[in-house]
């Protein structure tokens, strides 16, 4: 608990400075910049295509950028081993993909405290914090239940509870709505972006619906694999 | 929107004071935009004469409107027939917005810098929106909801038309 | 939104936070400089653990997938150490034979004592079951007593194997109860003096057992009987018996592993992206694997102990082996509980290997554009060039490396055939187009992905390659053995060897009276021997003595009445001997028998081969030329053509030979005994075989059950867009059959390579059977049809319409 909660000045958490990323002949970033301050949530948006989930992957440090590099607290994440990146994703990164991302074999509780099995933490002490996520998360009556039995709103919001369990600095959310209807996506994003800055974990939220970057405090837009600012005063 | 069908849809619970109506009317539905005293006597008295309305009793007192109105039954036929009746859809064929994009175009202006002036605006509104989303009731959720979409809808035509400025600036510019 | 609201909002919850996470806190030091990357100091074993957890999470489906692993995995290995028993078991049955051994080639010659016992052997057969006989008779109060018996028997009595007892109770038994002369049986041979369970053999107490034709020895075993010596074809068969049934039961047990393994890579994926490295995901997969490859080590340890209380069951080419013989050697069941979860371990990572898994999910490696030939015919090729130096010159040097060179030859030569199969299959689908729904969605299927399809049939290939291989060599084992012994079975087809008795009726007069025979040719053998003339040393021949038509056997005679002898002629006989025996020659018959002298009209004429084959120079004396009765030494040699209908004729000529001589010996000369034995082995193979491809059928029923869950998404699609269930179906099957149909292909073109080689390198004649080869093939493909056939309902399962939603 060191700095307090300051959406719109301190140094960036997390920049990324000119990312260009080809797939075959296809560039899906030309030159893309953008800078994460902490606790703040920003929202990458774009139309589709426009490349805005591989920056959110190169930011993340799962894609490698072809050029350009990405910074997490000074460092170059872009040129950190796998097994850095891999740590990084394990105690600073949370993840909330549009689905797919819970481990079908394992129950919602295990779900959520597999980032903490992985950092070593003791079973039920891992169990104990994420049945508390789940809690936080209006999930509690899902814990013992696998992905494949739970609904897709309630399964976003276990993996939510999944992305904070470990107290990560950023959350990496990928169209976390984009299987919800209307009123699920709503409470994923209220659930989201209330934790997210409870626990002061900024946010990095790629999404193509406006009425979800409405609970963004600031967007970035991607057009053309290049990014546009929208900064504005508040 | 129309008030006077709204006071008749009030009305339809009991009597009720001119003063009443428009404190109930704002709350339910006047949001950012309360009614003006004028326009609520200019409408009952409008209803009053095509006799959708009557006087339910003059109350003694020093205030300076003690009447009561009341709803009659070619008042609630009227409330029905609106209800039942489809809304016209608005469909803002002239908009201020396409004509600043269209002179920008003829213009030589930057019309993407204007569009992403406008975008910043749209997601501003909506967070604030948002925000009281979260933190209102239902009744603001659900109004707060209709101006979300209807901005959304904005947003994506900005987008579209972002898309489309090459395309435009051929038209209008040949 | 105001500004100042949030923040409040946004500071109460802070409060809320820290009182509720505080000791979480701790534990994420969240200081901005402090950089994550060092996990704290905990063993790398805790991955292996997770992964170990993960085998056994994830409800039904997961239970499933870990319990198919382990029952394939234990059916592998519970084969596994039943082939390493087997060299045990054998060892066991040997060193009984030895501590029940009575043979004494080298030994110095006892002198009778309170100590010895004469033993002689009288093995006989029993419906093409041998029957181990011996007749004991103890020399004093001290005389040793053989293994498994309690006391030697007297006179009259005999003491009898488990299986004898059963058999002489049965109404069989009447058929050989003759021959143990009527005795008591006064007890039962244990397992320690059995080679087997169901070993038919008798000790029969004898008061009349002469010396002379008895061996004297004063214990049982250590006589250092030869070690049976199999010979090099036999070696090289059951090396290659080995080979052909444990490379598919090791190419089994690898796909056992894989059981599951598409879900495991995008589990795999889904930790990758919470923050698990490479080697975490490997180490994760390592113990998810170990856990399957454990829990397969119990099943197949249960298996094999249940399946070892059959095996006394079981007969195999007259072998049977006791339940506690099959005892793996502790250094083999040590190398097994080892190589398995090590194996299952190689394989899990190897197919790791092949994909990369990211956190984004799992993307198949780049493939090669072309899948290149050469260094797919390197291990065929390998496998050839350790066959090849051997071709023809196995006989001569039966070195022990041979039978390595010899299996790894032929190990080689059938994972070849594995290697070269996705190649085939790509080039052979590569250049189908066009045809109906079904076809062309299996066509493109398999154009897409020949490597899991041929993975699927790799197992048939290498059975069926391999059977043809072994049943060539089986098939080519038969015709030498039939063919080398040379008897004319159209002329006898039983051989009785026997000492006559003075007074007793002659052996053939006997056997014509027995039921069954057909005629009986009898002479009897002596040795003549004379000084040559020229050298003055000792020269020797056969003199037979019998009626005309008993001698014609041995000499195309022409004319002859009693009182005629006759000189017989081979093609090649002694030159020496051929000077010395003359008309007129005297000679002495038998060891210091009386002299005889040659008739002046002896006529020499062509030797003629016997029933047996065997042809030479001989003296052929009708009995009014000698007198038989002064004569010692005499062997009783008897040619019987038995009845072709009574299958029991010898089984009473035995009795009637056992009756008249006791010692005497009863020879089969039909080859169809040695032909009935190999019939045994080839259908045990057969059985084999089978079960190692219903094994292999579970794997690639588990196998195509997982692809269909994989293409659940697209089955679904092409449902929905009204494709006929008849389509898919059809689809389903030529995803199969096609493969298959190129495997079997490879299959026979290496199974043929691989017995033509064989039979080279056993110095066989080459020749094939093609009726093996369709057998085979034949069999390989019934099996895939049965696993389609069984993996159909599932797919009709997925494309009910509400299958659809199950996803």
């Amino acid at each position: 608990m060191t700095a307090p909660h300051t959406p719109a000045g301190g140094t960036p958490l997390l920049v990324g400075e000119g990312l260009c990323k080809a797939f075959g002949p296809t560039a899906a970033l030309d030159g893309a910049s953008v800078a994460i301050r902490a606790g703040e949530v920003v929202a990458i948006m774009g139309p589709s295509g426009s490349g805005k989930s591989t920056l959110l992957h190169c930011l993340a440090g799962i894609t490698r950028p072809d050029s350009g590099r990405v910074l997490y607290q000074g460092q170059e994440v872009s040129a950190m081993s796998d097994s850095e990146r891999s740590a990084l994703r394990r105690t600073r990164f949370g993840f909330v993909f549009q689905f797919g991302q819970l481990v079908p074999e394992l129950t919602c509780l295990e779900n959520v405290a597999l980032p903490l099995r992985l950092e070593r933490v003791r079973r039920r002490e891992a169990e104990r914090r994420a049945a508390e996520w789940l809690e936080r998360l209006e999930v509690t009556d899902v814990a013992g239940k696998r992905p494949g039995e739970i609904s897709g709103g309630q399964g976003q919001r276990v993996a939510v509870a999944r992305a904070l369990v470990t107290g990560p600095q950023v959350v990496f959310a990928d169209e976390p709505t984009g299987a919800l209807d209307s009123l699920n996506g709503e409470r994923v994003m209220r659930l989201l972006t209330q934790a997210a800055r409870e626990t002061r974990a900024a946010v990095a939220l790629v999404t193509h619906e406006a009425r979800v970057a409405g609970y963004s405090d600031r967007e970035v837009v991607v057009r053309d694999g290049r990014t546009r600012h929208m900064e504005h005063t508040r | 929107m129309s008030v006077g069908q709204a006071f008749l849809g009030l009305l339809e619970s009991g009597p009720r004071h001119g003063y009443d109506l428009k404190k109930t009317y704002d709350d339910r539905f006047g949001h950012a935009r309360p009614l003006h005293y004028g326009q609520v006597y200019a409408t009952l008295s409008r209803l009053l004469k095509d006799g959708l309305v009557e006087l339910d009793g003059v109350e003694p007192g020093g205030g300076p409107e003690r009447k009561r109105y009341a709803v009659t039954s070619a008042g609630v036929t009227d409330v029905e027939k609106w209800l039942g009746s489809a809304e016209k859809p608005e469909p803002y064929l002239q908009n201020t917005l396409y004509t600043k994009v269209v002179l920008a175009v003829l213009t030589g202006r930057p019309a993407a810098g204007l569009l992403d002036v406008q975008r910043a605006e749209h997601l501003r509104l909506m967070r604030e929106l948002t925000q009281r989303k979260i933190t209102g009731d239902l009744a603001e959720q659900l109004i707060c909801d209709h101006a979300l979409f209807h901005l959304e809808a904005d947003l994506r035509w900005l987008e579209l038309t972002a898309a489309r400025l090459d395309d435009l600036a051929k038209v209008v510019r040949p | 939104m105001s500004e100042k609201h949030t923040d409040r909002a946004d500071m109460t919850a802070r409060r809320d936070d820290v009182a509720r996470d505080g000791g979480r806190r701790r534990e994420f030091p969240e200081s901005a400089d402090a950089m994550p990357g060092k996990r704290r100091g905990v063993s790398r074993g805790a991955d292996l653990v997770l992964g170990a957890r993960l085998a056994f999470a994830g409800g039904r489906d997961g239970w499933t997938r870990t319990v198919l692993t382990a029952v394939g995995v234990g059916i592998g290995v519970a084969l596994l150490l039943l082939a390493a028993a087997v060299p045990g078991a054998l060892q066991a049955r040997h060193d009984r034979g030895d501590a029940r051994d009575d043979t004494r080639f080298s030994a110095p010659p006892l002198h009778a004592g309170p100590g010895t016992v004469l033993v002689a052997q009288v093995d006989t057969s029993f419906r093409g079951t041998p029957v181990r006989g011996r007749l004991v008779r103890a020399e004093g109060p001290k005389a040793p007593v053989p293994p498994g018996v309690a006391a030697l028997p007297l006179p009259g009595e005999v003491v009898v194997s488990p299986a004898l007892r059963d058999l002489l109770g049965s109404p069989d038994g009447r058929l050989l109860a003759p021959r143990l002369g009527g005795a008591r049986v006064s007890g039962t041979i244990g397992d320690a003096g059995l080679a087997g369970p169901n070993e038919l053999a008798y000790y029969l107490g004898s008061g009349t057992l002469p010396a002379g034709r008895a061996t004297r020895i004063d214990a049982f075993g250590g006589g250092g009987s030869p070690s049976s010596e199999y010979g090099p074809v036999l070696d090289v068969l059951i090396v290659i018996i080995f080979v052909v049934l444990l490379l598919p039961i090791a190419i089994f047990l690898g796909a056992a592993v894989r059981f599951g393994g598409e879900r495991r890579d995008r589990r795999l994926a889904a930790l990758r992206l919470v923050g698990a490295d490479r080697r975490m995901t490997r180490r994760i997969a390592a113990g998810e694997a170990a856990v399957g490859a454990v829990l397969g080590l119990a099943v197949g340890g249960a298996l094999f102990l249940a399946g070892r209380r059959l095996v006394p069951l079981v007969t195999l080419w007259n072998l049977s082996v006791f339940a506690g013989d099959v005892r793996p050697a502790l250094p083999l069941v040590v190398v097994i509980m080892l190589a398995v979860p090590a194996l299952a371990v190689v394989v899990s990572l190897a197919t790791l290997r092949g994909v990369a898994v990211e956190p984004l999910g799992v993307t198949r490696r780049a493939v090669a554009p072309r899948r290149r030939l050469w260094w797919r015919l390197v291990l065929p090729g390998a496998g050839l060039a350790l066959l090849l130096p051997l071709l023809g010159g196995l006989r001569q040097d039966g070195a022990a490396r041979i039978d390595y060179q010899v299996a790894a030859g032929a190990v080689l030569l059938l994972v070849g055939a594995v290697t070269l199969l996705p190649w085939l299959i790509e080039l052979v689908v590569g250049r189908i187009h066009g045809g109906p729904v079904g076809w062309q969605l299996a066509i493109r299927r398999l154009q897409l992905d020949s490597a899991t399809s041929a993975r699927l049939v790799n197992g048939i290939a290498v059975a069926v390659a391999g059977t043809i291989g072994l049943q060539m060599l089986f098939a080519g084992a038969q015709d030498l053995s039939t063919s080398a012994t040379g008897h004319d079975v159209s002329r006898a087809q039983v051989m009785v060897h026997a000492r006559p008795s003075s007074g007793a009726a002659p052996m053939a007069g006997l056997l014509r009276t027995t039921p069954g025979v057909a005629g009986a040719a009898g002479t009897l053998q002596a040795q003549a021997t004379t000084k040559s003339p020229s050298a003055g040393e000792p020269v020797y021949t056969d003199l037979r003595i019998g009626d005309c038509a008993s001698l014609a056997e041995f000499g195309t005679l022409g004319r002859c009445a009693d009182g005629d002898v006759f000189l017989t002629r081979a093609g090649d006989g002694d030159a020496a001997a051929r000077d010395a025996f003359r008309p007129g020659t005297r000679v002495s018959v038998g060891d210091g028998g009386p002299r005889w002298a040659l008739p002046r009209g002896t006529r020499t004429v062509a030797a003629r081969e016997d029933a047996s084959g065997s042809i030479g120079d001989a003296i052929l004396v009708t009995p009014g030329a000698i007198d038989a009765a002064g004569l010692p030494d005499l062997t009783s040699v008897t040619f019987v053509r038995l009845d072709p209908k009574d299958t029991d004729a010898v089984e009473r000529v035995r009795n009637t030979v056992a009756r008249a001589d006791p010692l005497a010996s009863v020879s089969t000369l039909s080859a169809t005994e040695e032909a009935t034995r190999f019939t045994g082995i080839r259908r045990g193979l057969y059985a084999g075989i089978v079960v190692t491809l219903l094994l292999i059928s579970a794997s690639m029923l588990v196998g195509i059950l997982e692809q269909l869950r994989e293409q659940r998404r697209l089955l679904a699609m092409l449902v929905a867009v009204g494709t006929r269930r008849g389509s898919l179906t059809w689809s389903v099957i030529w995803q199969t059959v096609i493969p298959v149909l190129i495997g079997l292909v490879l299959a026979v073109v290496f199974g043929l390579g691989l017995g033509l080689v064989l039979l080279r390198v056993v110095s066989m004649p080459l020749s094939v059977d093609w009726t093996v080869v369709g057998l085979s093939a034949g069999i390989g493909a019934a099996v895939v049809l049965l696993v389609t056939g069984l993996s159909l309902p599932a797919l009709w399962r997925l494309t009910r319409p509400d299958g659809l939603r199950a996803e």
